[in-house]
């Protein structure tokens, strides 16, 4: 039944297209030019598949549920960082080649695929979560479906790091060492505004996340593939509790008796 | 042996979904060193796909909830070949943990007075799931991934197992590539943790990513242990069947817990044409029933499309086969026909089922809040796997455990939604912890150099040989296999293709020994498809040979020459072993009598 629908449907709506796909190591390397047939609803990791399975076996691919949940897919797309496998060829001028190549701001390792161990590295730097103490007697908490809704924005990031990839301060500036980048600063929001957290992390965003290094560009909230609004919604609010933790003591208090109000 | 990286651990845990990260946090909690091989990056197994929720009877909804009936729905689901011990421990832990999850950061949505919220699934008697939106499997590999970071775990990541090795009848370690560069490890261990999901890649059509090649299954096949029920495959009634592309990317059970209905091309919502007898007094009789049912009214019946899956697909496949399906092939999902029942009807949409929306928007261009979704079965969830002892989890081999999806017994002959997510947590905490206990009281094993040498052999073979020499592709003859196993072992299968599909598996076999490798070490794909295409066909083979043997129709089974249930074959699970002379050997076992209390509870509850 599979096969015979496709099938059927691949006479009447192909067209070729060619692709530009990086190829190489950290040694260096080059475009390499492929054509791929284009069948209707095609994403550009089929494209690649198919790539893969007739010309290049060994080019160097990392993907995983092909549908847009494990952030694993990661690379440029005619200069834009996106996941491939929910970039559709039909959103693509037909008329130039399709230029795909891995993200820029993290090592190579062969074609579009990079290491991105930082991120894990970077994300063990956040001060985990850590609950209060139960609300009930059963061992079990209460939340309002408003204060769940408030953090779950936060806590649909696939971990793709397309945020991180695009972000000046890391891509321009590589201040890896210093600045967690968009990624883990939305991580640190939503420990932040979890309605059982207890931690406080402001000082740590200012001093080891290196907050003060984002000057607002939006480039990540842009390029998010979850529609994260990621400074408006996550950043900017981070920063404002930072600052009025830094430098005024009255607000210092009213915040502290804020966060009492709504964590108890 | 020098040569390799060694690493030393107490358990060695091969997996980071669900089960696999479960197990670790377990293992790592009894102060052992604990290491994780995953195949890809951490928090991007497939657990994280996993939308509609987890099972627990929590009775947050329906206080007439208890874990005794999720027993029942359980065993009634997987048509009793289930082993019950499992299925007891499974309905009387998930609760604890469900609450533990929440207590590590995860956040579920919730009732008005701050509860868990539970959801609809099919086969489930009461409000059952606890969820978030429609991305729970995400919520729950992120909690168990973070909590995991911080309790001292050894993460491996884009490392793949190809071969387990023994000490003696006891497990010793495992034997190891690294994707980035090509290099090999061992890992020598007191216990192993088999983790690894399940065997969608070897089907066309699927729900399930390129992980899912039978690693697990084919390892402990291989190093001598027990495959069970592994005729038993589900096939998710709802996959994408538009574009192309999309093929069997899977519609969550959500859509119609949320009151979604199916329609053939005549708009007839044909599920009610035909209700099973042993679910018949639990179904609705009209369609204004079933939507009351969805909406929370206890004293409705559930719609027919809340049936368990295995006869959702099949009826599915009966209304396309009869003409009477969508273009391309499926039949109609409507969640849209909400709108004229609920306030905000296409914001109320979008918030229950926001992943659903975004993948229809992103992927077909369709609006689900407007359109009909044209939706067909797809290869889904392994309930066969490795044979384990209910209780600590370990395999017929002394140190090797399994949990998750690899490891069979706790669905019989079908899973009901929900419950894997429950498994992996109920059975991966209980595997990490007699892990752990086991590496303890056993002491360090000893990883013989034969082995390593032999492994390390087997691994570089595909690149000794000229593709000019046979003109073997790896992708090729795993796409052969992907179309063999769609047409000849689908959701309805018979005997004679059931007999050919042994002997395609048999030159497929035959051609994979022949594969070339072009390239080097280094994420090479083709290397590591031609290395899969062990695994692959092995749980082709087991799948197949078992589906010809089992002569009756049962759950996710159904044979064309035999359309009934059979009450001898109700009894027996059928077992899988690699002969001495490395042909595989199936025998029938006997379903573990049922404890005389559990078999009141089924009594009672039906
Ligand atoms: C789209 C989708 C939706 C689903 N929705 C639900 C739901 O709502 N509720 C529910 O209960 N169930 C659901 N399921 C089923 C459920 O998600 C899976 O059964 C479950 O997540 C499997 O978990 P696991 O821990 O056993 O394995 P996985 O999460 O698949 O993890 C397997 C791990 O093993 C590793 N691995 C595999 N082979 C090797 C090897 N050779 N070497 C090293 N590592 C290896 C992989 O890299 C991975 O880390 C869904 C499944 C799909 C596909
Ligand atoms: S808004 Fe801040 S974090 Fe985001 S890309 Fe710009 S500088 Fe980076
Ligand atoms: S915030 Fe968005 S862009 Fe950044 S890692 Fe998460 S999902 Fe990707
Ligand atoms: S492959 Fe998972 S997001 Fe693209």
């Amino acid at each position: 039944m599979a096969a015979t629908t496709i099938a059927a449907n691949a006479s009447q709506g192909s067209r070729r297209t060619s692709f530009e796909v990086w190829r190489g190591d950290a040694g260096g390397g080059a475009f390499r030019t492929y054509e791929a047939e284009i069948l209707e609803g095609m994403v550009v990791l089929d494209a690649l598949h198919q790539i893969q399975k007739e010309q290049a076996p060994d080019l160097a691919v990392r993907w995983n549920c092909k549908a847009g949940k494990c952030g694993s897919c990661s690379a440029e797309v005619n200069g834009r960082p996106r996941l491939t496998c929910m970039t559709r060829m039909s959103d693509l001028p037909d008329d130039q080649p399709v230029r795909v190549e891995p993200m820029r701001t993290f090592p190579l390792i062969r074609d579009l695929v990079t290491d991105v161990s930082w991120n894990f590295e970077v994300k063990k730097k956040v001060r985990p979560f850590r609950a209060r103490p139960p609300d009930a007697d059963d061992g079990t908490w209460r939340m309002d479906q408003r204060d769940v809704d408030r953090v779950m924005e936060f806590r649909k990031c696939i971990e793709c790091f397309l945020c991180q990839d695009v972000c000046h301060v890391l891509r321009e500036h590589h201040y890896h060492d210093s600045f967690v980048g968009p990624r883990f600063l939305i991580y640190a929001a939503a420990l932040e505004m979890h309605p059982l957290d207890t931690e406080d992390r402001r000082e740590d965003l200012r001093r080891d996340y290196g907050i003060g290094y984002c000057n607002i560009t939006k480039c990540c909230t842009d390029v998010c593939p979850e529609h994260i609004t990621i400074t408006d919604n996550g950043i900017i609010p981070l920063k404002e509790r930072v600052v009025d933790h830094a430098y005024d003591p009255l607000g210092k208090l009213v915040q502290i008796v804020l966060r009492r109000g709504k964590k108890e | 042996m020098a040569v390799h990286q060694v690493h030393e651990y107490d358990v060695l845990v091969i997996g980071a979904g669900g089960a696999g990260l479960r197990a670790a946090v377990e293992a790592a909690a009894a102060d052992v060193r604990v290491g994780v091989v995953c195949k890809s990056l951490l928090g991007k197994a497939h657990t994280v796909m996993a939308e509609g929720g987890v099972a627990a009877a929590l009775s947050n909804m329906d206080e007439r909830d208890n874990w005794q009936v999720h027993f029942a729905d359980t065993m009634r689901g997987g048509q009793y070949l289930n082993n019950s011990r499992m299925a007891e421990l499974h309905a009387q832990e998930a609760p604890a943990r469900v609450r533990e999850l929440e207590a590590w950061g995860a956040l579920f949505d919730r009732t008005p007075d701050g509860r868990i919220l539970q959801r609809n699934f099919g086969g489930h008697a009461y409000p059952r799931l606890a969820h978030v939106g429609d991305r729970t499997g995400l919520e729950m590999i992120r909690t168990l991934q973070d909590h995991g970071i911080h309790a001292g775990l050894d993460v491996h990541m884009e490392v793949t197992v190809t071969r387990l090795l023994k000490d003696g009848q006891r497990v010793a370690g495992a034997f190891a590539y690294d994707r980035e560069r090509g290099r090999f490890l061992v890992f020598q261990a007191g216990a192993v943790v088999l983790a690894t999901g399940g065997i969608g890649r070897s089907y066309r059509v699927t729900s399930n990513s390129w992980e899912y090649a039978g690693d697990g299954h084919s390892l402990a096949y291989q190093a001598g242990a027990e495959l069970m029920d592994m005729e038993f495959l589900q096939f998710h009634p709802t996959g994408m069947v538009w574009p192309p592309s999309v093929r069997g990317i899977l519609v969550t059970e959500g859509v119609r817990g949320e009151g979604g209905v199916l329609r053939n091309s005549e708009g007839r919502r044909f599920m009610f044409d035909d209700i099973p007898e042993a679910y018949r007094p639990q179904t609705a009789d009209s369609e204004e029933e079933g939507w009351r049912y969805t909406q929370g009214d206890k004293n409705a019946r559930r719609p027919p499309e809340l049936l368990t899956r295995d006869h959702v697909a099949r009826m599915i496949l009966r209304e396309v086969r009869e003409g009477r399906g969508s273009p391309h092939g499926g039949v109609f999902l409507d969640i849209a026909w909400i709108k004229g029942r609920v306030r905000d009807g296409a914001g109320h949409i979008r918030r229950k089922l926001p992943g659903m929306y975004h993948q229809f928007k992103e992927l077909a261009e369709l609006d689900i809040t407007e359109e009909s979704m044209e939706i067909g079965p797809t290869t889904h969830y392994a309930m066969g796997g490795v044979r384990v002892d209910a209780d600590t989890q370990m395999s017929s081999i002394p140190g090797l455990f399994a949990a998750g999806e690899c490891a069979a017994g706790l669905h019989g002959a079908n899973r009901l939604g929900g419950n894997s997510l429950s498994d992996l947590l109920v059975f991966g905490q209980r595997a990490g912890k007699c892990a752990a206990e086991f590496a303890c009281a056993q002491g360090e094993s000893y990883v013989p150099d034969d082995q390593v040498r032999q492994a390390e052999a087997d691994a570089l073979t595909p690149f000794k040989r000229k593709a000019s020499d046979s003109g073997e592709n790896a992708f090729q003859i795993q796409s052969d296999l992907q179309d063999l196993m769609q047409d000849k072992v689908g959701i309805i299968r018979s005997p004679d293709l059931l007999a050919e599909a042994i002997e395609e598996i048999v030159t497929l076999k035959r051609r994979a020994a022949a594969v070339a490798v072009t390239g080097n070490r280094e994420y090479n794909p083709g290397w590591h498809t031609a290395l899969d295409l062990e695994n692959l066909l092995t749980v082709s083979e087991a799948v197949t040979r078992a589906a010809l043997e089992r002569r009756e129709s049962r759950g996710a089974h159904t044979r064309d020459d035999y359309p009934g249930k059979d009450s001898d074959w109700g009894t027996v699970n059928l077992v899988i072993t690699k002969g001495e002379d490395g042909a595989m050997r199936l025998r029938r076992e006997r379903v573990p009598p049922l404890r005389g209390d559990l078999k009141a509870i089924i009594e009672e509850i039906g």
